[in-house]
């Protein structure tokens, strides 16, 4: 049996005048204990799948289960069974550390002492705070106690939005690190990122943009289904080269990639000899390279 | 860019209670350049920058911006900078029109200037058919570029941003750096945070912050030769693992 399995999910709002379609025609699956990734920018209906996959929300059409129960009939199940991080921070400010566990154990007819095996990893980072307020805690700590808030009551499945945005890149290392030893547990877990260089850290992801979903496959996946020549180009004045190489009409796209710019040509037989005689720059270096994950999301975005 | 100062800090300094949260720290920045500002959540950036803005009152030491002192001309300062701040700072209820002409308002634009920038701003941006669009129904990454554009409306000597890219989509995130090389170009200076280390491949310079110092200083090429590191990522990742202090 999928832990998840969403089949051709639509979501319409009404904003005043407009109606805004937050997802078109979504379908996904995930296996147990399988950490899947939704990536994709602000706006591309990422929260509104997990408002749908929790049962917060029901989609206009299509279908949705989690552990073999559907989204609508078997709410209630769900309920029980599923761990929710949402993207903002949604404790008790007033409560302390340790109330809010107890609060949310007390919620599923359980108690700290009974899965603390499940929660010590992260709940030990903040154990040493528990008597404060969670109001008080700093980004980071407040990022574990939600954690450990979702998982008090051993789910089968967690759904976590956006767990990491707003976080520097030493605590989002770290928070991953976290979830692949959730996933030895045998946790499904479903995680949404904006950040494209988390997709590799996942076991399958779905690259999702304005409701659609671009692609579904590992992330070597994705990125063995680039299919085309990429080359990055470095030169001492960076502006000028990607000025210069937008110019020209060989170029079908030049993004800035860090240190480079990563480039693809029209004609996949392109010569960068050419290329490098009729830039004439004194310091040039060209390079064939793989696609990131980042890589294909642009260009699935392009083509689409 | 050029060897105009147009940030200089000696020895700045935050206390809160007996928190230190900006120790001592010490760098220029010059005209045109762009600067990037890193350091792990709870560093001190974000302190340091509205020390910067004439948002909150230094402890001690010595700051000039814009060329004027930070502790006793703080009001003009905030004249001749620009701001934008990580939560997203236009009024979603009204129009994009309406928002340049508020913020052209109150930067002290008259009806005449607020007039040009207002055509210059929609045909460069190509929001000429959103003009009565009320903002909240715009996607992200417009409202970014437009949130930028208002922050320089007034043609600051300096901008400030605190994580303009952030939940940007990764072809509109090129095209706001591209707007930030172009403002750069014109001689503005950009100061800005993020936590993409590609993006801080961007810059011209970068500082790196830990507990609330400014624990490495210098070009991406620079530093990446210092730290023996193949990207700002790794570089950053060494530093900000050193921190004691824990997450903001």
């Amino acid at each position: 049996m999928k832990a998840v399995v969403v089949n051709s999910v639509a979501k319409t709002f009404k904003a005043e005048k407009a109606v805004v379609t937050a997802l078109h025609d979504v379908s996904f699956e995930a296996a147990q204990g399988e950490l899947f990734g939704l990536i994709g920018p602000d706006g591309a209906g990422k929260t509104t799948l997990f408002r749908i996959l929790t049962t917060l929300m029901i989609a206009d059409k299509g279908t949705a289960s989690v552990d073999g129960f559907d989204v609508v009939k078997d709410f209630k199940e769900i309920r029980k069974r599923v761990g929710y991080m949402p993207g903002r921070f949604s404790l008790y400010q007033d409560l302390t550390v340790s109330e809010n566990l107890a609060f949310f154990a007390t919620l599923f007819n359980t108690s700290i002492e009974e899965n603390y095996d499940l929660v010590k990893g992260i709940y030990s980072q903040i154990e040493r705070f528990k008597d404060r307020k969670a109001g008080a805690l700093s980004g980071g700590m407040k990022q574990k106690l939600a954690l450990s808030c979702a998982l008090i009551h051993r789910p089968s499945v967690l759904f976590l939005d956006e767990p990491t945005t707003g976080v520097d890149a030493v605590s989002r290392k770290e928070f991953w690190e976290l979830l692949r030893d959730l996933q030895k547990q045998n946790i499904t877990i479903v995680v949404s990122t904006p950040y494209m260089d988390e997709a590799s850290l996942c076991d399958r992801v779905a690259l999702i943009q304005e409701g659609r979903i671009l692609d579904i496959d590992s992330p070597t996946g994705i990125t063995k289904k680039f299919g085309k020549t990429l080359w990055a180009f470095k030169a001492d004045d960076m502006y000028k080269l990607m000025m210069d190489l937008e110019a020209m009409p060989e170029v079908r796209s030049c993004f800035p990639f860090g240190s480079e710019h990563h480039v693809l040509f029209n004609d996949p037989n392109q010569s960068t000899d050419a290329i490098v005689k009729k830039l004439n720059y004194v310091n040039l270096s060209v390079q064939k390279i793989e696609p990131s994950i980042e890589d294909c999301f642009m260009d699935l975005m392009r083509s689409k | 860019m050029s060897e105009e100062k147009v940030i200089s800090v000696k020895d700045l300094t935050k206390q809160f209670g007996s928190f230190t949260a900006v120790d001592h720290i010490t760098f220029d920045v010059y005209k045109g350049e762009i600067f990037g500002f890193l350091g792990a959540n709870g560093a001190g950036k974000t302190t340091a920058m509205r020390m910067l803005c004439g948002l909150s009152f230094p402890t001690s030491g010595r700051a000039t911006v814009a060329g004027l002192d930070l502790f006793k001309e703080a009001e003009v300062i905030k004249r001749r900078i620009g701001y934008m701040s990580q939560k997203f700072s236009l009024y979603e209820d009204l129009a994009v029109k309406e928002n340049i002409r508020f913020y052209g308002g109150i930067y002290g634009l008259t009806d005449r200037q607020i007039k040009t920038k207002m055509e210059y701003l929609l045909h460069q941006l190509k929001l000429e058919d959103k003009a009565n669009t009320l903002v909240r129904s715009l996607p992200l990454g417009w409202k970014q570029k437009l949130s930028f554009s208002v922050a320089m409306l007034h043609e600051p000597q300096i901008v400030f941003l605190d994580e303009p890219t952030g939940g940007v989509d990764p072809i509109t995130r090129r095209e706001f750096w591209n707007l930030i090389y172009q403002a750069a170009a014109g001689g503005t200076t950009v100061f800005v945070t993020t936590h993409y280390m590609d993006e801080a491949e961007y810059c011209n310079r970068v500082s790196i912050m830990v507990d609330g110092r400014v624990d490495a200083l210098g070009s991406p090429d620079e530093l990446k030769r210092q730290f023996h590191a193949e990207d700002m990522g790794q570089v950053f990742l060494q530093l900000a693992r050193k921190a004691v202090r824990s997450a903001d």
